[in-house]
């Protein structure tokens, strides 16, 4: 079959002539786009029902008041909260432990995590110890750290800080030794020291793994930081949470989860910012 | 220089001599010699696994010979096969890396990029280079400190067709002005009598042929004689071209001989 030859002249005409008849458009294989507009609507479409279903629950006396709170109690409290200034009082103590805890246990994690891959020596050194200590849940020392430094900051900031410290260490370590090992045989070719070989090019090269490892070592902070607060303690969002668990306060217990999912959601978008201050050529890409 | 005091022959920069190197029982460099004479453009030929990336890189270096000597000039700079930028270092400071951050720097180093024509990008990072561009890169950090001795190791490899052709240009360019002595491992002979002044082959840990190439320069691909030359080498290589597709002209160069 001939499609291509036509022999009679072309002319337009209402009914194609016969080698086009065989023709059709090609198969739909793809799937078409919906617009971006109805997905975020279908996004948001669940959590409204859920939203509905508690507010329209709680109204009409489905959902009893000390099982959960409505919507608006919720608001009302968290806004008396802020208010009264109670809430800053608990969340500046809380967050000062997270911050403390996270800086003392990313640091020797990132310093250890360094040493450990930079150097054979540092490895053998530090690597098997860290390997074995990690086997061991954080949590489990919570007995011992009270012991050894009592119910005050120090053992909680401690906790949080080892908790922290685990993601940090095995990240830089993993990064420091993914570098591409072409690279450090370019350097020294082109006659960089140790030290340019080290802040030049090992660094760099593990900074996306150390982001990772400072990502996961915030949510390990944040986890450890709930455990610390409602074992044992008078002040911060985990001691407010408990005190309203004791008087049935349940609007008082969902704006104290809802901060913690804040802690969350803010500790993602400072790791982003740093990625960004911190990695710009990673979004560097060729030009279209 | 060290070396020229040492040795009466002024004018030669390196000097390999009973090379020998083992992997294991395969043996890739078995009593090679080689003198390389300053601003003289030497292209080691051989097949894949012959040796001649560890010849080049006991020069660079990162590698020591089982036994023999090995004398080399400083600066030597290194264009690998692949670009090997720093990708968290902009394009100049990966041009002046371990030179130092200064004013003085910058201008070499800007001076490199015009030179392989890339000072828009100075300010750019790695990633939004092309292959070829890249490449350019690595030869101007390789020249911004105008080595005594420059070593290519299949520098065109990873590049297409075309820029492959643009960029073999520009290295002939760049030799003839900075002239630099130059070691090219490749495996392309057409690329070898484009630019070389010598040809050597590697073969079976030694250098097998020894040629120097008496063509004018500039040269252009498949110009008068380098038919012959091709075919002399492709022998040295074990490639039998009579038996290509185009056999028939090639095989009349052969002839020739």
């Amino acid at each position: 079959m001939s499609l291509a030859v036509s022999k009679s002249p072309v002319k337009p005409s209402a009914t194609p002539d016969k080698a086009t008849q065989a023709l059709a458009p090609p198969p739909m294989l793809y799937h078409s786009r919906t617009s971006s507009r109805v997905s975020f609507a279908r996004r948001l479409l669940v959590p409204i029902i859920i939203l509905t279903a508690w507010e329209m629950g709680s109204k009409y006396g489905y959902i009893a008041d000390n099982i959960l709170a409505s919507p608006e109690e919720v608001i009302a409290s968290g806004h008396q909260l802020i208010v009264s200034g109670v809430l800053w009082h608990h969340l500046s103590i809380s967050l000062l432990r997270a911050s403390l805890g996270l800086l003392a246990g990313g640091g020797v994690g990132l310093i250890l995590g360094a040493a450990a891959g930079l150097s054979r020596v540092g490895e053998e050194l530090i690597d098997p110890t860290i390997q074995m200590w990690r086997a061991i849940p954080f949590l489990a020392l919570v007995p011992l750290l009270i012991i050894w430094f009592g119910i005050g900051e120090t053992s909680k900031i401690l906790l949080i800080a080892m908790a922290a410290a685990k993601p940090m260490y095995l990240n830089t370590f993993g990064g420091v030794r993914s570098v591409d090992p072409k690279l450090v045989e370019m350097g020294r070719v082109f006659g960089l020291s140790q030290k340019q070989l080290i802040f030049g090019l090992y660094l760099p090269a593990a900074l996306p793994s150390i982001m990772v490892g400072l990502r996961l070592a915030m949510t390990l902070a944040l986890i450890a930081l709930i455990a610390v607060e409602v074992i044992n303690t008078s002040q911060g969002i985990g001691f407010l949470m408990l005190q309203a668990q004791e008087y049935f306060q349940t609007e008082i217990i969902i704006v104290c989860m809802l901060l913690y999912a804040l802690f969350g959601l803010g500790s993602d978008l400072l790791v982003r910012v740093l990625e960004r201050v911190l990695l710009p050529w990673n979004y560097a890409r060729r030009g279209r | 220089m060290e070396l020229r005091a040492a040795r009466p022959m002024t004018g030669v920069v390196v000097r390999v001599a009973e090379a020998r190197k083992a992997f294991g029982a395969r043996v890739v460099l078995d009593g090679f010699d080689l003198e390389i004479r300053a601003g003289e453009f030497v292209a080691l030929l051989g097949t894949s696994g012959s040796g001649k990336t560890t010849l080049l890189r006991t020069l660079s270096g990162l590698d020591a010979l089982d036994s023999g000597e090995i004398l080399v000039p400083q600066p030597c700079t290194v264009v690998f096969q692949e670009p090997r930028l720093v990708p968290s270092k902009r394009i100049i400071d990966n041009v002046r890396l371990g030179l130092g951050g200064g004013q003085a720097t910058a201008a070499q180093a800007l001076a490199a990029l015009d030179e392989v024509g890339l000072t828009s990008h100075a300010r750019s990072w790695p990633a939004v280079l092309s292959g070829g561009e890249a490449q350019r890169v690595a030869l101007a950090r390789a020249l911004v400190r105008a080595p005594k001795l420059l070593l290519l190791d299949e520098p065109f490899g990873a590049l297409d067709a075309l820029t492959r052709l643009k960029m073999q240009s520009l290295v002939a360019d760049l030799c003839a002005r900075h002239r630099p002595a130059v070691l090219l491992v490749t495996h392309d002979v057409d690329e070898a009598i484009l630019l070389a002044d010598r040809i050597l082959v590697l073969s079976q840990g030694r250098a097998t042929v020894d040629l120097t190439v008496d063509l004018p320069r500039p040269r252009i691909r498949q110009g008068a004689g380098h038919g012959a030359l091709r075919a002399r080498l492709l022998t040295a290589l074990g490639v039998d071209e009579g038996a290509g597709a185009d056999g028939g002209i090639r095989m009349s160069n052969i002839l020739t001989i």
